[in-house]
């Protein structure tokens, strides 16, 4: 125990750490950045629409390894082939919630927006976008937690990272750095989850979360 | 998509075909690993799942409990799970990744098992109870029937995320198409590092196609609803 401890007051620890943390934010910003304009600009137009979501499912089915590894013979080693692996990870449950959380608004909750005489701009930003918030934030969420649990592999791709400590305790036969490594990388990802479902809910519309008291759920 | 363009452009400098002419062997060998190591644990993990899945749907008090365990299992990333069981004593080797594959399907596979049982109208229950059926032929005749499609959306979900992780295993010495990739960034070799890969990723996108077209056979009535 103490051993871990030890390995994780080790200054090269803060350094993985906020490289993880770096590697993480980054690509889920890229994916964000990328996903969610895609996601508007087809919402409207249903074979692109469809296309879309199917080209995500079989993104989401792209193992996490095979995309970091494939990062490594076109762009080399290092931190920048890591992050773009990461952010191409990323986008598919961004882009496939967003798209399903804004195509299922009800119609009759349009119709009404627009009766009462609001724009196109402003039905999106003041009617599909609150109440298509909640399915966006969970497929950030699920991004967020891969993107944590995937950027542990960008050690095989000299990304840096977390993952550097497992696979150094491995190497080494260093058991307490392995576990340190690996126990807060478990708890990064768990934070992770926690955080994110914290932001759902706060992204929740009080309308939403209202109506679903009611129904009893 | 994109991969594939790139390989393309790149030319033959990236892939070399001869080595993979010569070592077919050694490729087909990875690929049944690989979809060994994913069979055996969707298997143990449906062993495990089906009949907790029934009982916490009765039970409904076992219910969060289950999924706030499971979901915590699931939000481990992959290699630190495979530190976490070898520091506790497992071998390195296939067991340590058996054990997590099994481990990531639990949440899923329940969750979609209870979510299937729910789905069953209660009229159908009181016509099969009405009918003089008992209660396990009930459970086996009229629920789990009904719940299939849901269950097997659930397997579907959980052979693509074994497939994914199952390429990691081969760093604990797992075997399977993980042992290419690896092989491959040791020994700077990029043809294994896209083989393993490319192979990886036309094994879960393969799974994900069949399980879906699986899915939507067993929901007859849904198919029918689009028709009419």
């Amino acid at each position: 125990m103490n051993a871990i401890i030890d390995s994780l007051k080790g200054q090269n620890f803060t350094q993985l750490l906020v490289t993880h943390v770096q590697l993480s934010a980054f690509a889920l910003i890229i994916g964000v950045a990328i996903a969610l304009p895609v996601a508007l600009a087809v919402r409207n137009t249903r074979v692109a629409a469809i296309a879309a979501v199917n080209i995500g499912n079989i993104g989401r089915a792209v193992p996490s390894l095979a995309i970091l590894a494939l990062a490594q013979p076109f762009l080399g080693f290092g931190f920048t082939p890591a992050l773009v692996a990461l952010a191409a990870l990323a986008i598919p449950p961004i882009l496939i919630n967003t798209l399903t959380g804004l195509r299922e608004v009800d119609r009759q909750i349009m119709d009404a927006a627009r009766g009462m005489g609001l724009s196109e701009v402003q039905i999106l930003t003041r009617v599909q976008l609150p109440i298509a918030a909640p399915v966006i934030f969970a497929g950030i969420r699920t991004s967020a937690v891969q993107v944590v649990a995937s950027a542990t592999l960008a050690t095989f791709i000299g990304g840096g990272g977390l993952g550097d400590l497992i696979v150094g305790g491995f190497q080494g036969n260093n058991q307490a750095m392995l576990l340190a490594g690996a126990l807060s990388v478990a708890t990064l990802a768990i934070a992770t989850e926690l955080t994110f479902a914290g932001l759902e809910r706060a992204f929740t519309p009080k309308g939403l979360k209202v109506a679903r008291k009611r129904r009893g759920k | 998509m994109d991969s594939l363009a790139l390989l393309q452009s790149a030319g033959t400098e990236l892939i070399d075909w001869r080595w993979i002419g010569e070592n077919q062997t050694e490729i087909l060998q990875a690929l049944q690993g690989h979809i060994f190591l994913s069979f055996v644990s969707i298997g143990i993990a449906l062993a495990i799942s089906l009949p907790v899945g029934v009982v916490v749907a009765r039970y409904r008090k076992a219910y969060p409990p289950v999924t706030v365990s499971t979901g915590l299992l699931f939000t481990i990333p992959s290699l630190a799970m495979f530190a976490i069981l070898i520091s506790v004593g497992l071998p390195v080797g296939a067991t340590p990744v058996i054990t997590a594959l099994v481990a990531y399907s639990l949440l899923v596979l329940i969750r979609n098992v209870v979510t299937g049982i729910d789905s069953v109208p209660p009229e159908t229950i009181d016509a099969a109870r009405g009918m003089g059926l008992t209660n396990s032929q009930i459970l086996f005749k009229v629920e789990l029937p009904l719940a299939l499609p849901v269950i097997v959306a659930g397997i579907r979900i959980a052979t693509v995320t074994v497939i994914g992780i199952a390429t990691i295993g081969a760093y604990v010495a797992g075997g399977g198409l993980g042992q290419l990739i690896f092989d491959g960034i040791g020994q700077g070799f990029d043809t294994k590092i896209i083989v393993g890969a490319v192979l990886a990723t036309a094994l879960a996108v393969t799974a994900d196609l069949l399980l879906l077209a699986l899915e939507r056979y067993l929901r007859p009535w849904a198919r029918r609803k689009k028709a009419a």
